[in-house]
């Protein structure tokens, strides 16, 4: 059995093998490999009896559950209004700067992905960011810089 | 009307430990279903995310249903721009609100409830586990049957709207379904459901805690009680603040406001856009314009242009797609906005949009595709020259 398949057989243990089962096994998988690989979608439908169409409609329906490769740490970033007006602008513009990467973008060594996000609900400490479930809130250019440099000095 | 001078008060977010909760709990169940149903209805108190249905009214009829199945579920999904008070509710008091849903599993005959967090919102997950595990237990030596579980979203603004979340907690595509049949009859499983937004289940613990007369002392006749808002945006004091229902919104801009204030959106992005010259006769309640608690503050350096066009924006990529009048409307309501500031068309067109946005209010499936006529309509009436110019 291959790694995936038995995260799958866990996470399907550990929520039952119901359709109900099918957001949590999902969101499973995300937190360990960052994103839904085909390999992946088809596993879970085969062990919770799903169709894979079925199973690949609800992923794609949902933002966190990424159906393209994702780095090992998502940034996301809020654009919601308050955000905006407390300049979301330039950090995302600092942030493509030392990652060498746009929005949307994975770096080569595959240790980030930056996104853009909808309102993350910190509209009174904007500007905010989130890195994977880590939130960082009243950041400016300087310290969204250092969270990151940090992130990824920790992790190498 | 009775009329106000802004209250502050402070009963939501008072700590509250868990066997103080507990003893509330008990205390409560000892009365029949019924009369604590009615205790509810006579409240006065209404739901706190958004729609503002009468919370009594709601557990009436789902405890009406014959079914030895049903659901209670905290809908946690915040996900309305400006919004952030649940959050702090569910990281400060979140015992509040496990005693809420418990009293309510009780009157409507539930044995389990489910809080529907936002993925945003995982970094809870930890200390909310803790929390609900040791709840759990304390239920059970008290021989009560009832038991709570957390349930994440995944990054899905549609799925806080009711029958979208039971959609997605059934593992299927955040989309709303059609109502008739409301949730109290076929909700989570198709068994019947009470929803609650975060902050209603925190004020039924209050009112059984504090009894109904107390509660009924706070606010207006049409708006009891109190209320957390959400101020953000071109304020010097941002933040979470507990107040008193049925306020003008010029005595609420006089205490947040930065002396510059041109609108305020009130509700969110789904909201009404208030200029400032209707600040004095506007209330905020249910007597007036209703609120999950989002207060956006702009000043005259802000383009409400750009507002309107973060709003549309929003709504696009949030929209579930299913129906037509929404996915197609949305996207022409963000298109048409920005012809019309290019010059590309001539600014009437500004009026056909307002037609389309209104057939939305009535032709969309749900909820979000029928409420982006709120901010659509108010920007464009009371801002038209900075849409065009
Ligand atoms: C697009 C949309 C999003 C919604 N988001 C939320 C939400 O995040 N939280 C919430 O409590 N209610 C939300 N609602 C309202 C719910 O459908 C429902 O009315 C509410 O949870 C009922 O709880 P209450 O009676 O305690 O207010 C949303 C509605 C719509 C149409
Ligand atoms: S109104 Fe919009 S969000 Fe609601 S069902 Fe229709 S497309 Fe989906």
């Amino acid at each position: 059995m291959s790694n995936i398949e038995t995260l799958i057989k866990t996470l399907v243990e550990k929520h039952g093998k119901t359709r109900n089962s099918l957001m949590p096994v999902l969101q499973g998988i995300v937190k360990e490999e960052h994103f839904l690989s085909e390999e992946a979608m088809i596993a879970v439908a085969k062990e919770l009896d799903l169709s894979a169409a079925d199973v690949y409609g609800t992923a794609s329906f949902y933002t966190f559950l990424d159906t393209v490769p994702r780095g090992k740490n998502i940034i996301r970033i809020c654009k919601t209004i308050s955000c905006h007006m407390k300049g979301k602008d330039e950090i995302i513009e600092a942030l493509e700067d030392v990652l060498k990467i746009k929005v949307g973008e994975t770096t080569h060594d595959k240790k980030f992905t930056l996104l853009t996000a909808n309102c993350l609900g910190w509209c009174h400490k904007g500007p905010v960011m989130l890195v994977n479930d880590e939130v960082f809130p009243e950041i400016n250019q300087q310290k969204a810089v250092e969270i990151i440099e940090g992130i990824a000095k920790a992790s190498k | 009307m009775e009329n106000k001078i802004l209250k502050k008060v402070d009963y939501i977010f008072q700590e509250s430990s868990i066997n103080e909760i507990i003893d509330v709990v008990s205390k409560t169940l000892t009365k029949s279903p019924d009369d604590i149903i009615l205790d509810i209805i006579d409240s006065g108190l209404k739901g706190r995310g958004g729609a503002g249905f009468p919370t009594g009214l709601k557990w009436k009829f789902t405890k009406n249903e014959d079914n030895p199945v049903k659901y209670v579920i905290c809908n946690a999904d915040e996900g309305e721009p400006g919004t952030f008070k649940d959050r702090e509710i569910l990281d400060t008091v979140a015992i509040k609100v496990l005693g809420g849903m418990t009293i309510c599993g009780y009157s409507i005959g539930a044995k389990e409830g489910y809080i529907y967090l936002r993925g945003e919102y995982n970094f809870l997950l930890p200390k909310l586990n803790k929390i609900v595990d040791d709840f759990n237990k304390q239920l059970k030596s008290k021989g009560i049957d009832f038991n709570i579980f957390l349930k994440s979203g995944s990054g899905a603004y549609i799925c806080g709207e009711e029958s979208a979340l039971f959609e997605s907690m059934e593992g299927k595509r955040g989309e709303p379904r059609n109502k008739p049949p409301y949730p109290a009859v076929s909700g989570y499983n198709s068994k019947p459901t009470v929803i609650n937004n975060v902050e209603t289940l925190v004020y039924v613990t209050m009112i059984c805690k504090m009894g109904v007369e107390r509660f009924k002392e706070l606010g207006t006749k049409d708006s009891r009680g109190s209320k957390v808002f959400s101020v953000s945006g071109d304020t010097p004091t941002p933040g979470i603040y507990e107040l008193e229902l049925g306020m003008p919104l010029a005595d609420f801009i006089e205490d947040f406001g930065d002396g510059d204030t041109k609108a305020v959106q009130v509700g969110g992005a789904s909201g009404h856009c208030v200029p400032r010259k209707h600040l004095k006769e506007t209330i905020i309640g249910f007597e007036g314009i209703p609120t999950g608690g989002s207060m956006m503050i702009f000043n005259s350096t802000r383009s409400m242009y750009n507002v309107l066009h973060d709003y549309l924006e929003f709504f696009n990529e949030e929209s579930c797609g299913q129906c037509t009048p929404c996915r197609v409307g949305c996207q022409q309501l963000l298109k048409g906005i920005e012809s019309v500031k290019k010059g590309d068309r001539k600014p009437q067109y500004l009026d056909e949009l307002k037609k389309l946005a209104n057939t939305m209010k009535v032709a969309a499936k749900c909820g979000l595709g029928q409420s982006v006529a709120n901010p659509f309509n108010s920007i464009v009436d009371n801002f038209r020259e900075e849409i065009i110019y």
